[in-house]
């Protein structure tokens, strides 16, 4: 679209067009760049700190040492809910449109929570300790969204 | 270390939506009531740091504008937290240490009720792996609430406890006009859920408002105010960012800060800590190491009306006021930011210098 200002001719009135945005783009980095990518060919991958533990997602410094990390460990796609909250009025950006569980998603292989949807019906349907899965996207860009949410395990 | 004290305090009534009024408007009688209250001028002023969200109004910069409720003219020296007007105060005890100056102005305001809060706090979350999600602050309180639970480390009737209480604590003070009515446990915990586990009552209503604060360094403190609350620890922390990262059911920023701030140096009396849901309150009361003996949130706390950008400076202001009324010789404020207390600041403050 032109950004140079136009005349209405017949109203007199000046208009030119607004566009609100930021015209940059940012690199998400060796660490979650290569998440972000696993993510797009159905992969999780989470990083290991200097105590043993595997962080997903991952990060690029240990948050206890502060040490660079470098040990990418995938995961599973399967794992356990350690916490869990429903949302009964999903927003026009939310990953679901239809009534979800927010929940941290332990994946087998990973020592920490991972944030996402759990499309599971009702709030009873989920709690602390229940099985669930990634129910991935079919065209995937390398976002967090790729995985559109989890579903409980058999389900 | 120079002796700085808390001098004076003000308020604005936390209004679900102070429709009359924009902030600067909302801002001007509280500064002037501070100033007032201890008899000094912008003029007596060394140093005046602000703190607020310019999220709420989506304006970037739009905390200048609040500068004409202090007048900037004749130049002052002035800075801005985008964050709680409780980390503008650490700002100005930490300016005030370079020795120079000798008073400084601290003022935060927050109008919620322009914008819809739940999903202005997605913003502040990791914008890679959380952001894009959109979770709102609630949701996140939810999850924290539930691993808390799942842990046995509170009941929902703990949480409906500090509820009952913190409304019971609210009625009728100007500061909260519009408190939800009075409730035992068992009422509470009939009430539907609204964000599983989450009732109504666990969840800190948005509101509107503004408050000030008036550090004094040294023997000027104890001219211009009868009772002085010295602050004799002021220390602040972070947990790493991601909350999937941390044991949602502990809070090793606020022990940490606590510990710096040395509370449990000897007994605190009052303690005002910033908990805009009900689990958060009990979180922190054992993070800090507040005993049965220890009055946290008399005032109500956050959880009655929760104006962010003020609810943290507004804590510490509430309970230097109990030294200031020479009702408690040692009290604590607490502030926090961040999702699920991700980021906590103490202030000890004592009516022995």
């Amino acid at each position: 679209m032109s950004r140079k200002a136009e005349t209405d001719a017949t109203k007199g009135i000046l208009t030119a067009p607004y566009v609100l945005e930021y015209s940059y783009t940012r690199s998400t980095g060796p660490v979650l760049g290569r998440f972000f990518s696993g993510l797009r060919d159905k992969k999780i991958e989470g990083i290991r700190v200097a105590d043993g533990r595997v962080l997903v997602p991952p990060v690029e410094t240990d948050p206890v040492t502060g040490d660079e990390l470098d040990e990418f460990v995938q995961v599973g796609e399967i794992g356990t809910v350690t916490a869990c909250s429903w949302l009964a009025e999903p927003r026009a950006e939310h990953p679901l449109d239809k009534p979800f569980a927010w929940a941290l998603v332990q994946l087998d292989g990973a020592d920490t929570g991972l944030l996402h949807a759990v499309d599971c019906g009702s709030a009873e349907n989920l709690e602390v300790g229940s099985r669930v899965e990634v129910s991935w996207r079919d065209e995937r860009h390398g976002f967090i969204t790729d995985i559109e949410c989890f579903r409980l395990l058999g389900d | 270390m120079r002796d700085v004290a808390v001098v004076s305090f003000a308020q604005a009534p936390n209004l679900r939506s102070d429709r009359e009024r924009n902030e600067v408007e909302i801002v001007m009688p509280v500064v002037r009531e501070a100033l007032d209250s201890v008899g000094l001028e912008q003029s007596d002023i060394g140093f005046t740091v602000s703190g607020s969200c310019d999220y709420l109004t989506g304006v970037p910069f739009s905390f200048v504008m609040a500068l004409d409720a202090v007048g900037a003219w004749p130049p002052i020296e002035e800075s801005h937290v985008e964050m709680d007007g409780a980390w503008a105060l650490y700002e100005a005890w930490v300016r005030l240490q370079h020795g120079d100056i000798d008073a400084a102005l601290i003022y935060s305001f927050g109008k919620t009720s322009l914008t819809d809060l739940d999903k202005v706090m997605s913003c502040q979350l990791d914008p890679y792996t959380l952001m894009p999600l959109w979770p709102g602050a609630i949701s996140l309180a939810g999850l924290q609430a539930s691993a808390m639970l799942a842990a046995g480390t509170v009941s929902e009737a703990d949480m409906a406890a500090v509820a009952s209480h913190s409304r019971e604590a609210a009625q009728g003070t100007p500061e909260i006009p519009e408190a939800e009515g009075p409730a035992d446990v068992d009422d509470l915990l009939s009430r539907p859920r609204v964000a599983h586990p989450l009732r109504e009552h666990d969840i800190a209503p948005a509101t509107d408002g503004a408050a000030a604060i008036v550090l004094v360094a040294g023997d000027r403190a104890a001219e211009v105010c009868d009772k002085p609350a010295w602050i004799s620890g002021i220390d602040h922390r972070v947990d790493t960012h991601a909350p999937g990262n941390r044991d949602l059911t502990t809070c090793p920023s606020a022990r940490m800060a606590g510990e710096r701030a040395d509370v449990g140096r000897s007994h605190i009396e009052v303690a005002e800590v910033y908990a805009p849901f009900s689990h958060q309150e009990l979180l922190l009361a054992s993070e800090l190491g507040l005993g049965d003996g220890v009055d946290v949130n008399p005032s109500g706390g956050a959880l009655a009306g929760h104006t962010f950008m003020v609810a943290g400076l507004a804590r510490i202001g509430e309970a230097a006021r109990r030294i200031h009324d020479g009702t408690a010789t040692r009290v604590l404020g607490h502030a926090t930011a961040g999702p699920c207390l991700q980021q906590n600041l103490v202030c000890v403050m004592e009516a022995a210098r």
